[in-house]
């Protein structure tokens, strides 16, 4: 088996199945945002506040959040370790990955904590 | 990179040289929205931030909405995530077995094409 310590899930399996999990999540969480645009009438401030400041929608939009990291982990990983590799960029294939991939692991963190207090910040 | 496989394999990554079929078309597409996205969830969380602040800060994000550049913006975005849903709800359901022959994996991709681009045109009309 070939593993890599940078692999979300410590091999392929997991990292497809945590793919596939927070795939369902996002799309069910999109579907419900999306929903509330459209319903019929004009979207107001104070509708779509109390819609997404309820409990509910702040909890799954949490949930939504961590999907989004596990996903976006596991697929820019993915495009990462096709393309930024020795075979492509020669002996600095790994160090340029390696930086994606740090990189990427701090927007997320950064989308994760902004959103956090957006939802948590909000009056 | 440890070399697992034996390397002295033929390998052809010359892309200019490998036909697209559909299927390989509405794949790629999906890898490049999925990227996309990821740059377009942190506008979303942006447009989140303004909507929620304020009344004052919901109403200027709505006029900004106004002009056609922030409206192509969004399309885009929308665009994007309506793309990678209907290509990614094809994808698990391959997963569970559904369409996995060369005849299914065509009509599949048939599928893909015409419900997303139905529902970005939906989308764009929305916006407008
Ligand atoms: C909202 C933010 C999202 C982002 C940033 C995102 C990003 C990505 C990326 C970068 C990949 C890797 C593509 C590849 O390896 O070719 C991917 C794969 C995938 N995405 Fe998403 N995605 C998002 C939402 C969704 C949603 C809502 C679904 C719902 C069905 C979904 C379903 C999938 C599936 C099934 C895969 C696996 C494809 C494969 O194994 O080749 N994604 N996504």
């Amino acid at each position: 088996m070939v593993t890599n310590a940078t692999s979300l899930g410590r091999n392929g399996l997991y990292d497809w199945l945590i793919q596939r999990a927070s795939a369902v999540v996002l799309g069910v969480y999109f579907i419900c945002v999306l929903g509330f645009f459209l319903c019929p009438g004009e979207a107001t401030f104070a509708d779509w506040h109390a819609y997404m400041t309820s409990t509910y929608m702040k909890v799954f939009t949490m949930i939504a959040l961590i999907s989004f990291m596990g996903h976006a982990w596991v697929g820019l990983w993915t495009v990462s370790t096709d393309y930024l590799t020795s075979l492509q960029l020669g002996k600095a294939g790994t160090t340029v990955r390696m930086i994606f991939q740090g990189g990427l692991a701090l927007i997320l963190l950064a989308y994760l904590f902004w959103g956090v207090q957006i939802l948590w910040g909000v009056k | 990179m440890k070399t697992t496989v034996n390397s002295k394999r033929p390998v052809n990554l010359d892309l200019s040289t490998i036909a697209f079929p559909l299927p390989a078309l509405i794949s790629i597409t999906h890898r490049i929205t999925g990227v996309a996205l990821f740059v377009g969830v942190g506008l979303l969380l942006w447009g989140l931030d303004l909507s929620l602040a304020s009344e004052e800060s919901f109403n200027s994000l709505k006029e900004c909405l106004d002009g056609v550049f922030a409206k192509l913006v969004l399309w885009a975005i929308l665009s994007g995530l309506i793309f990678h849903l209907v290509a990614g709800i094809k994808h698990l359901g391959m997963d569970m077995g559904i369409g996995e022959t060369l005849e299914g994996g065509r009509l599949g991709a048939k599928i893909v094409l015409v419900l997303s681009i139905v529902l970005i045109i939906a989308a764009g009309v929305w916006i407008w």
